[in-house]
């Protein structure tokens, strides 16, 4: 059944330890928007991607995914992008079978003949097909990305979720990472989430932001949900400054 | 040459030596890549105290080790989780609380020296049907978990993104860690508690640098851990050298032979 809404939240309430991550946060996002996450550090932006993979357990409100509970989503349905600061670049891996990972959901013995097709046509879009054979521990961060990328469309998902992704890549490694999710979102019917500290960079490309503090600040078309007054509540100081100088990036916005 | 494949005893050392190494090389990669390599002393030390307490109670070493040395992994295992604390300050303070368990139970038996230098330094002599029956046992069961080495090896590469593809991670780390202490207790005999950890990380680490992918990795450091186990017993009998120490001394030289051919490589 075609659901209008790949996400809603009703009253989320996050508690990690002591620590209140995310307090009756209300969202409805539409099938198929390029939605990006943005606030301040800690604001608790990766523990909602992290509500929605299923990874965290709320206190209170519900969460519903494709009209289901994260438990009960189709592990094909849904694609995580972690940070690739994060990885363990001494696996010894090679881009094939990282992404053929992603079509299997387990790391492959021997890559079927199956699966590499599949890890070579998704590297194919990321423009990575090079990268096949290479191993994970000789690629730049940029390379690492789009093979991370292909990963994730290998399965064909209806929901992306990617974790600062531009963290860690060069400008020319960020553009490329918004052509291929630009393309991408383009030809399918994709919902994806992005959580960014660029927000000068990701309004170009979503069609709708999120202003997250822990609440929800606002939430809708890029250019409205992100306009100075909101900025202001959620940074606390006039982030339209930084955002119309084209200067700052990468950084803590 | 041919003589000592005769004697029972060293028939006995050879198939728990290599079955043990078999095992514990397989499981060595797990260990490896996610830094968990002293985690194999810290298991030793459990299993240390585990026989010591055996010894105390006038009980068959194995039937005492096993459970003592699989509740410490579990409790090894829980406290990391809920605790935050980092695995090697986990795995130190259970070490220790092991180590010093040992010390005690074996202060309490009138005439313990013998056995505990058999525990600590492996004595192939001490090695009996009912080790190499562990052995096999401990070796049937990572045959097994084979099935289990994608799901593995993908936690391994990335715990969060195992987790968001509803892997059963927790319960997979729980499960290694008992099957690596019931795996270390079955290999103290041959190799003896100091040395033990050396079975589980040299061979990954060696296989590490030669490689390219996981599964190859895997591959390499069984062949490489049983090679050294069996070339490492027969010298040993043959030198007159402790057991232990002559498998572990291969293992090295094996290791520093990877580096090289590593470096011959990269150069």
């Amino acid at each position: 059944m075609y659901n209008m809404h790949a996400i809603v939240t009703t009253g989320l309430t996050v508690n990690l330890g002591i620590h209140r991550a995310l307090e009756g946060v209300d969202l409805r996002v539409e099938t198929g928007s390029f939605v990006v996450i943005t606030g301040p550090n800690g604001a608790g932006k990766s523990t909602l991607l992290r509500v929605i993979l299923g990874l965290v357990h709320f206190s209170t409100g519900s969460v519903q995914v494709f009209g289901k509970p994260p438990a009960q989503v189709s592990r094909d349905a849904l694609a995580y992008v972690p940070q690739i600061k994060t990885l363990d670049r001494s696996f010894p891996a090679l881009s094939c079978e990282l992404v053929a990972s992603g079509f299997c959901h387990r790391w492959p013995w021997r890559v079927s003949h199956q699966a590499h097709s599949a890890a070579v046509e998704a590297l194919e879009l990321v423009g990575g097909v090079h990268l096949a054979h290479r191993p994970l521990s000789e690629l730049s961060g940029g390379e690492l990305q789009r093979v991370y990328l292909a990963r994730a469309l290998v399965r064909e998902p209806s929901l992306i979720l990617l974790d600062e992704p531009a963290t860690g890549i060069d400008m020319a490694g960020e553009s490329d990472m918004y052509r291929i999710l630009d393309d991408y979102h383009r030809h399918r019917t994709v919902t994806i989430l992005m959580v960014t500290h660029d927000a000068l960079a990701a309004q170009y490309h979503a069609s709708h932001a999120l202003l997250l503090n822990r609440r929800v600040i606002s939430y809708g078309p890029a250019r409205e949900a992100l306009a100075a007054e909101q900025l202001g509540q959620a940074f606390g100081h006039g982030m339209h400054t930084h955002l119309n100088c084209d200067c700052e990036r990468g950084g803590d916005v | 040459m041919s003589e000592l494949f005769s004697l029972a005893f060293m028939q006995r050392a050879l198939i728990a030596g290599v079955l043990t190494a078999l095992t514990a090389g397989y499981y060595g990669v797990f260990v490896v890549q996610r830094g968990l390599s002293f985690l194999g002393s810290g298991l030793a030390h459990a299993a240390f105290g585990g026989v010591a307490l055996a010894l105390l109670l006038n009980q068959e070493p194995l039937w005492v080790a096993v459970p003592f040395t699989v509740i410490v992994a579990l409790l090894i295992t829980w406290v990391r989780e809920r605790s935050g604390l980092g695995a090697d300050t986990v795995i130190g303070i259970f070490f220790a609380l092991a180590m010093a368990l040992g010390i005690v139970f074996l202060s309490r038996i009138p005439t313990y020296a013998t056995d505990a230098f058999a525990i600590l330094f492996g004595s192939i002599l001490t090695v009996s049907w009912a080790d190499v029956t562990a052995a096999a046992v401990v070796t049937g069961v990572a045959l097994a978990t084979l099935p289990l080495w994608g799901n593995w090896a993908y936690a391994t590469f990335d715990r969060e993104t195992a987790l968001a593809d509803k892997l059963p991670v927790r319960r997979d780390d729980y499960l290694l860690s008992v099957l690596l202490a019931v795996t270390v207790v079955a290999a103290a005999k041959v190799v003896g508690i100091v040395l033990i950890s050396a079975f589980l990380v040299i061979p990954a680490a060696a296989a590490r640098l030669v490689t390219r992918r996981f599964s190859a990795m895997t591959l390499t450091a069984v062949v490489f851990g049983a090679t050294a186990a069996l070339a490492g017993l027969i010298g040993s009998y043959l030198l007159d050298l402790p057991s232990g120490a002559t498998i572990i001394l291969l293992q090295c030289l094996g290791f520093v032979g990877c580096l090289v051919v590593a470096w011959l490589k990269n150069h």
